[in-house]
């Protein structure tokens, strides 16, 4: 099924359609992860495959066309055809290669269970206090990759703001002047199941986020669940409302936010006279500093991906009203 | 504190550009967000030159992130082959800076300034962190961080064409940047671990297999690509050419090179040169591809109307001199490969700083651009001579000291050792023919109506500029720094090996 959603990713030519088929793959993929055992990276999967990035890719789709261009047939399209085919093929080709010695799936002689996983499994609930293992392993023993990957992500943001939305004048007017494209504003029946949902998801999210340590999940989960429970509320309500809530300057500062929080804590344990993000000089005892170190670094990394992910979408459905406006005027 | 602060050196180095970007950004005030930038990129240079010194008095040294030792945690592990490149980046990160003071306010409207330095100091946070880490995910994530950024510097250009640039970038930046990861996922699959002094004493047992080979392969073509060597260089000189000026200073001169830093230290670190040259061929293929860049790069340099593009194809070649003396694979072509990186970088920065100081007054950078430069911008035009000396490798100048090394390396491998020479000194007839062009046009030609009354770049834009210069004359003169630098760095490399 996997293989069968991928080809038509490619072969279909509406653009829209792809844009699902691409969302069901990813659920696919998050089914197939489940099945490995692996929880948090399916729910990873699910939120932003399935979630975040289809609706994103909508917003690139307002601002485009529906349809892919029919290539003209020119000169150069047989080099330029054969070239990836030869350097995927190639890619194939080494992939498999490599399969042909690797250890068998759950082996157990292989060698990522016998090195250094055998500590994580045995001991980190007693070094941090912390049942899920996945969690105390991102965000304590490879927390600086964590901290890493939070930085990619508001480079991210940062991209996404430098190359469409900065505003132009510093005040932020341009973006408040938005009417309504969407007509989903005048249909009571998604108004009233989206103020059931939304209060349901923004909770999941909350969940989610606090009960990392215990069960599956942890700050990017959650950070892309609370950004889409406010992409809905902008799509359903038009994107003036929710930035009554939300306003971007606000987002802006969220974002380096919830970094700092994260890059913070690290500089706490330097000045309590630990390593960088060692959590155990939090506390005296450190198991608990492990706790909230631990906490505390999600939440950064929470807020930071609910932040960029929101405007990320604010930035392009902006971006696409803008658009729409000026053909308006261009009409009149 | 003091001792506080000289225990966690390691850490400093990278989470103060880190930290302070984002804070960066929010700095709405005209020039505030340099002055911070600035100030931490001192911090950042006196951290490196301590690191420098520490590393060369008392040898490598390990710094556990979050108290968990390797191989469980992540370590940074700094050592005389990464201290000087630390030196490198940071030096260039400040020298970058007091350049942009300038060139930034005139090629990027105001209210970006906040995003461009907020962009800036993470990619050298990105680069500072791949250098220094010992951990072969951290480098994926930190390279992930340091190439994000550059694609936005490279957008933030006046050009049009800078978005291609920066979206071919980032195509072929990704396809590279996967690949390491695809190789990193198999050498821990074969390995379960992800440290490279752990994985280099636990790799050998299970070298003979199609995995590891396969990881080796992924390995290599994806920090190829982002090295931009022959023929994966077709993003660089369009990335470089219509950059900002300030971005294409400090990527010009480091981030190539910090690509080529991971490739070495996969190979002779991770793999070892036992796997790296004996089991596979690296040395013909990297061979044969560099000689054909040193060609390539500085024919397709002479034919170029804009002078940032000369540049970059003329890096194109130069990072072929690199891969040579890398590929020969001994201590004296590794280091003639390791001084040529440093010399590279600061005779390529000292150029475009030049390019930035014509951009500067003319908007553009063409090779009309440059009539009778000479004559009315002559403190631009000597360094930029100095600079292009450099390049072609005249005595007294850095690129002579580097090419001097890299002929002695090349003498010890018989025939295919003299093809080198022929190979180098071909190359450096051709630079002398993509710099002259240069010289001759700002010297030998009157300047049109438009450029007569064009007057000298501002004082803070030439002091960088000269700095570079003086710099590439200081190492041509007396080179005993940077060699020995070099010469060690190869030392730690090939010792580390079994």
């Amino acid at each position: 099924m996997l293989v069968a959603t991928a080809l038509s990713c490619i072969f279909v030519r509406d653009l829209f359609a792809v844009i699902m088929v691409f969302g069901l793959y990813s659920l696919l993929s998050a089914g197939f992860f489940l099945s490995l055992k692996a929880p948090d990276v399916a729910l990873t999967e699910a939120s932003i495959g399935a979630g975040i990035a289809p609706i994103l890719m909508l917003g690139t789709l307002a601002l485009t066309r529906k349809r892919s261009e029919p290539q003209p047939r020119a000169k150069k399209s047989l080099r330029s055809a054969l070239l990836p085919l030869v350097v995927v093929s190639l890619t194939g080709v080494a992939l498999i290669y490599a399969t042909l010695d690797m250890p068998y799936f759950a082996d157990p002689a292989a060698p990522i269970h016998n090195h250094v996983v055998p500590r994580y499994i045995e001991q980190s609930g007693q070094e941090t206090g912390i049942p899920n293992i996945v969690t105390s392993i991102l965000a304590s023993y490879r927390g600086y990759d964590t901290l890493g990957e939070a930085f990619v992500i508001f480079a991210a943001g940062l991209g996404v703001l430098a190359l469409l939305g900065f505003l132009s004048d510093g005040s932020g007017r341009e973006y408040w002047q938005f009417e309504d494209t969407a007509n989903l504003r005048h249909h009571a029946v998604l108004h009233v199941i989206s103020k059931i949902l939304i209060p349901l998801i923004l909770l999941y999210a909350l969940y989610v986020q606090f009960h990392g340590e215990y069960s599956p999940g942890g700050g990017f989960q959650a950070g892309v669940i609370f950004a889409v429970a406010f992409i809905l509320y902008a799509l359903v309500y038009g994107l003036e409302a929710a930035y009554k809530i939300m306003s971007p300057v606000v987002l802006r500062y969220m974002m380096v936010i919830g970094v700092l929080i994260y890059g913070g804590t690290g500089v706490l344990c330097l000045i309590l006279g630990g390593h960088y993000l060692e959590y155990g000089v939090l506390s005296d005892y450190p198991k608990h500093g492990q706790h909230i170190g631990i906490i505390l670094v999600e939440l950064g990394v929470g807020v930071t991906v609910a932040s960029v992910m929101m405007t990320l979408f604010f930035t392009f459905s902006g971006r696409a009203k803008r658009s729409v406006l000026k053909k308006q005027g261009v009409e009149t | 504190m003091m001792s506080a602060i000289f225990a966690n050196l390691p850490a400093l180095q990278v989470i103060l550009p880190l930290l302070f970007a984002p804070i960066c950004f929010l700095l709405r005030k005209r020039g505030a967000a340099w002055l911070l930038a600035f100030c931490v990129s001192l911090c950042t240079f006196a951290v490196s030159i301590a690191l420098f010194m520490q590393v060369s008095a008392a040898g490598p040294l390990s710094y556990a992130m979050g108290g968990w030792d390797p191989p469980w945690g992540i370590e940074y592990r700094v050592d005389s082959f990464n201290a000087p490149f630390l030196v490198l980046l940071s030096l260039m990160f400040c020298v970058t800076l007091a350049f942009s003071y300038k060139s930034v306010e005139k090629e990027i409207v105001q209210p970006r300034h906040a995003l461009f330095y907020s962009a800036f100091m993470l990619c050298v946070a990105g680069l500072l962190g791949i250098v220094i880490t010992g951990d072969a995910f951290n480098v994926f994530v930190f390279l992930e961080i340091s190439s994000l950024s550059s694609y936005i510097l490279i957008s933030f250009g006046k050009d049009r064409r800078a978005l291609t640039a920066a979206f071919q970038y980032l195509i072929m930046g990704t396809i590279g940047a996967t690949f390491l990861l695809i190789g990193i996922g198999f050498i821990y699959m074969m390995t379960g671990t992800l440290n490279m002094a752990d994985l280099a004493v636990r790799l050998p047992s299970v070298m003979d297999t199609h995995t590891v080979r396969a990881a080796f392969a992924f390995i290599i073509v994806g920090m190829s690509i982002k090295v931009a060597l022959f023929p994966l260089h077709v993003w660089l000189p369009n990335a470089y050419g219509y950059a900002p000026s300030a971005a294409s200073v400090f990527l010009a001169a480091t981030s190539t090179k910090v690509s080529l830093y991971v490739l070495i230290r996969f190979t002779f670190t991770v793999f070892g040169a036992g796997f790296a040259f004996g089991a596979m061929p690296l040395q013909p293929i990297l061979l044969v591809l560099a000689v054909t860049a040193v060609f390539v790069g500085s024919l397709s340099a002479i034919f170029q109307t804009n002078i940032k593009h000369v540049l970059a194809y003329s890096s194109v070649a130069q990072i072929g001199y690199m891969v040579i003396g890398f590929a020969l694979a001994s201590h004296a072509g590794l280091s003639a490969g390791i001084l040529h990186m440093f010399n590279h970088a600061v005779m390529k920065g000292c150029l475009f700083l030049v390019a930035g100081c014509v951009f500067y007054r003319f908007r553009s950078a063409r090779i009309e651009d440059f009539r009778g430069l000479g004559k009315t911008m002559p403190w631009t035009m000597g360094a930029f001579v100095v600079g292009g000396l450099g390049l072609i490798g005249m005595p007294l100048t850095a690129g002579f000291v580097s090419k001097w090394y890299l002929i002695m390396a090349a003498l010890d491998h018989g025939f295919v050792g003299f093809l080198i020479i022929a190979a180098v000194l071909a190359g450096s007839l051709l630079a002398v023919a993509y710099v002259w062009r240069i010289v001759e046009v700002a010297y030998f030609q009157a300047p049109d109506e438009v450029h007569e009354n064009g007057k000298e770049a501002p004082f803070i834009l030439l002091v960088p500029a000269w700095f570079m210069a003086l710099l590439t004359l200081y190492i041509g003169i007396d080179p005993s720094l940077v060699v020995g630098a070099a010469e060690s760095a190869a030392l730690s490399l090939l010792g580390s090996t079994p």
